[in-house]
């Protein structure tokens, strides 16, 4: 028996910190200390805190280090594991009490507004290792389902529960359920799409990384609900931590057959095979996803018929995201009334965001639905560095639009958002403060949709590219009042007659940046200037009386633009100067200024 | 596994070793003093003693962890131990021997071992 565990992060955000070398030093010290019989060393998934990785936790005692870096190994080792001394200095110091007493990681604000359903077991458990989802009743909906359970039943139950689905559109995930059940075929399929795309978001990463089993399970009781014997799930072939977990759990499963023929001694059979995407964000639409899986090029196809009816190779299917299924397990296993308690009226449960941007505290959070923004931001967040003010926050991606600072107190639901012109989406929340341009920001998304359109249909093969060429203008000081009015035609132009989801949503970002931020457009456009100086082309560098002639920016100026003699009040050339910003950060005096 | 209940006992066998993680302030905890005094008079394979015992019973709510000298170093190797709801008792100069029994007396059967703690030896 392991008197102490050291978990530590293996997280895609962990990992790129270094949380492998970490593991291996601890391991290394652990045995020269002569503890390895008496202390277990757990790679896990994601904690959520990715801002403060590599991250360490350590039981009993639940003492959380961040940050942690190898020198700091040997000291954790001999004094916290060896001889049972806490090493305060490198924990993670909200914990740390002013008495010096240590709090529960639970009661920091980071964790406190959280309530983890669908991330329950990510920085739990260990990802590769079957037993331990077992230990955290694991395929016990499964056996609850096969043998307790009609597949009407378990329809029913995810119906009641209220779960809609978190891939962003928010459809009744019991009501696709049923119209495939219903449909009478000799092969139906049940489908996951890990085709995460969004700029900024990683909450299915994080769920395949930390807790892949949790998604076999649901499928298979999906499988059962609906009648289907064969899944598949469709995953980047850029998440290649997440791919590794799948194919070892799968294999594990099999092994001990909770995947295969006979379920439980039931006459259940059910399998699940990896499909790898390209990375082409078009493909996390439902049907060019399924053209993907069958083979050929990855476009979408028009709807109805509906996956439902004709699906993968023209077979009833179900569809659902990596966290609608995260969330099944615990539906069938403590009922769809504990669900449906958690949330508003029309958006049960809980939803896990990827924080990203303008924000102290980068990293996953999952949080009941109707939780405020404001909540998101400030509390578990930790506010905007550098004591900035906040802006916006864009969720979404790039199919969503941006909430401005006035509507930072609507609790944060599918309808919701809708109504305040963006949208659930995956789960992307990137927080921008008073130095983000909307325009920049909406040509961003923009750049991304144009880049990714698959081409099949003009609306948004061609209209997105003109979308872009307008903001393009608006953000040179180009555009006139008339392109404006252009580019909000043309925006509900794509979205009426784009054949998918890809093309329809992709004007949301230049629209409700129009809705909420049209004085910074138009500041743009009359007084040809960019309020946060971001765009480039409307920026202007001078220096004003603070310069002492020290001509330290001179000398750092890669193109000469700036003149002046020792001593004497330097001036910068508009016509040479390509605003890169190296003597702002050069003077010390505070004489450069940026309109 | 071919059955329901092959699942639960998986579940059950593991879920013990991994008890250590969760938070509760419900668990009973055996502290061993692991300074260089302890150390050297024998607290390891105190230690050691106290896991086996504690695996071998499945006894997976019950921590078992270090702290620094107290400050009686003939006493040593001293192990406290606290069951919630109770006064903590300290046991002194262990031996792997007192260790099981100290786990199959104390924690078991709820009957402090007397003889061992700090309180008899002062007598």
């Amino acid at each position: 028996m392991y008197r102490s565990h050291v978990l530590v992060c293996g997280g895609t955000g962990c990992t790129s910190s270094g949380s492998h070398q970490i593991c291996a030093e601890l391991e290394k010290e652990i045995k020269k200390q002569g503890l390895a019989e008496e202390v277990k060393v757990v790679m896990t998934g994601c904690f959520g805190l990715c801002a403060l990785g590599p991250i360490m936790i350590v039981y009993p005692e639940g003492s959380f280090y961040s940050r942690v870096k190898v020198e700091d190994i040997p000291e954790i080792v001999s004094e916290h594991l060896l001889k049972g001394r806490i090493v305060s200095r490198l924990l993670y110091q909200e914990t740390v009490q002013t008495d010096g007493s240590i709090k529960s990681l639970n009661e920091t604000n980071f964790y406190k507004k959280q309530h983890r359903v669908a991330l329950r077991n990510c920085g739990v458990i260990t990802p590769e290792n079957i037993e331990a989802y077992i230990a955290e009743d694991g395929y016990q909906a499964l056996a609850k389902a096969l043998t307790e359970m009609t597949p009407q039943q378990v329809i029913d139950e995810i119906s009641a529960s209220g779960l809609r689905g978190r891939g962003g559109a928010g459809f009744p995930t019991g009501r696709k359920w049923s119209f495939a059940a219903a449909n009478q075929a000799d092969q139906k399929y049940v489908c996951c799409n890990a085709d995460e795309g969004d700029p900024g978001a990683f909450m299915d990463r994080s769920v395949l990384e930390g807790d892949p089993h949790v998604v076999l399970e649901a499928m298979a009781i999906a499988g059962y609900a609906i009648g289907a014997s064969q899944g598949y799930i469709y995953v980047h072939a850029e998440y290649p931590i997440a791919v590794h977990r799948l194919q070892i759990a799968i294999d594990q499963a099999r092994e001990y057959g909770l995947l295969g023929k006979g379920i439980l001694g039931t006459d259940f059979n059910f399998d699940i095979d990896l499909r790898l995407g390209a990375g082409a964000f078009v493909c996390g639409e439902e049907t060019a996803l399924m053209t993907s899986i069958e083979g050929h090029r990855g476009e979408p196809r028009p709807r109805p018929p509906f996956p439902a009816v004709k699906g993968l190779f023209q077979k009833p299917t179900i569809l659902n995201n990596v966290e609608t299924y995260a969330n099944v397990p615990r539906i069938i296993l403590k009922g769809a009334a504990w669900f449906s308690s958690m949330g508003t009226e029309k958006s049960k449960g809980t939803k896990v965001f990827a924080l990203g941007g303008k924000i102290v505290n980068t990293g996953l959070v999952e949080i009941p639905m109707g939780t405020t923004l404001r909540e998101i931001v400030e509390d578990i967040g930790g506010g905007i560095p550098n004591g900035k003010k906040f802006k916006a926050a864009q969720t979404g991606g790039p199919s969503g639009g941006c909430i401005p600072a006035d509507k930072i107190d609507v609790p944060i639901d599918y309808d919701n958002l809708i109504a305040i012109g963006s949208m659930m989406g995956s789960g992307g929340l990137i927080v921008m403060d008073e130095d983000n341009c909307m325009v920049d920001i909406a040509k961003f998304f923009l750049e991304f949709t144009v880049d990714e359109s698959c081409g099949k249909c003009t609306p948004c093969r061609i209209g997105t590219r003109r979308l872009l060429e307008l903001l393009t203008k608006v953000t040179e000081g180009k555009a006139t009042m008339e392109d404006l009015d252009k580019m909000e035609q043309l925006c509900y132009y794509i979205k009426e007659n784009s054949l998918c989801g890809l093309g329809q949503t992709a004007p949301n970002p230049v629209l409700s940046t129009l809705r909420y931020f049209r004085e910074e457009y138009e500041a743009h456009i009359k007084d040809k200037s960019c309020p946060a100086g971001v765009c480039k082309k409307l920026v202007r560098y001078s220096i004003n009386d603070n310069c002492k002639g020290c001509t330290a920016c001179a000398r750092k100026c890669p193109v000469g633009a700036i003149s002046g003699a020792v001593k004497q009040k330097h001036v910068i050339d508009p016509a040479t100067c390509i605003k890169c910003g190296v003597c702002m950060e050069t003077c010390k005096f505070g004489a450069i200024e940026k309109k | 596994m071919k059955s329901v209940e092959e699942l639960l006992a998986i579940k059950n066998k593991i879920k013990n070793q991994v008890d250590v993680r969760r938070e509760d302030d419900q668990r009973v905890r055996i502290v061993i003093g692991m300074a260089t005094c302890g150390i050297a008079a024998g607290a390891r394979p105190v230690m050691t003693a106290f896991l086996d015992e504690l695996a071998k019973r499945n006894l997976g709510h019950v921590t078992v962890s270090q702290t620094g000298c107290i400050g009686m170093c003939k006493l040593e190797p001293i192990v406290d131990v606290y069951v919630p709801g109770e006064e903590k008792v300290t046991y002194i100069k262990m031996t792997p021997e007192k260790a099981v029994r100290v786990v199959n007396d104390h924690i078991v059967n709820k009957n402090v071992v007397t003889e061992y703690t700090i309180g008899s030896s002062e007598k």
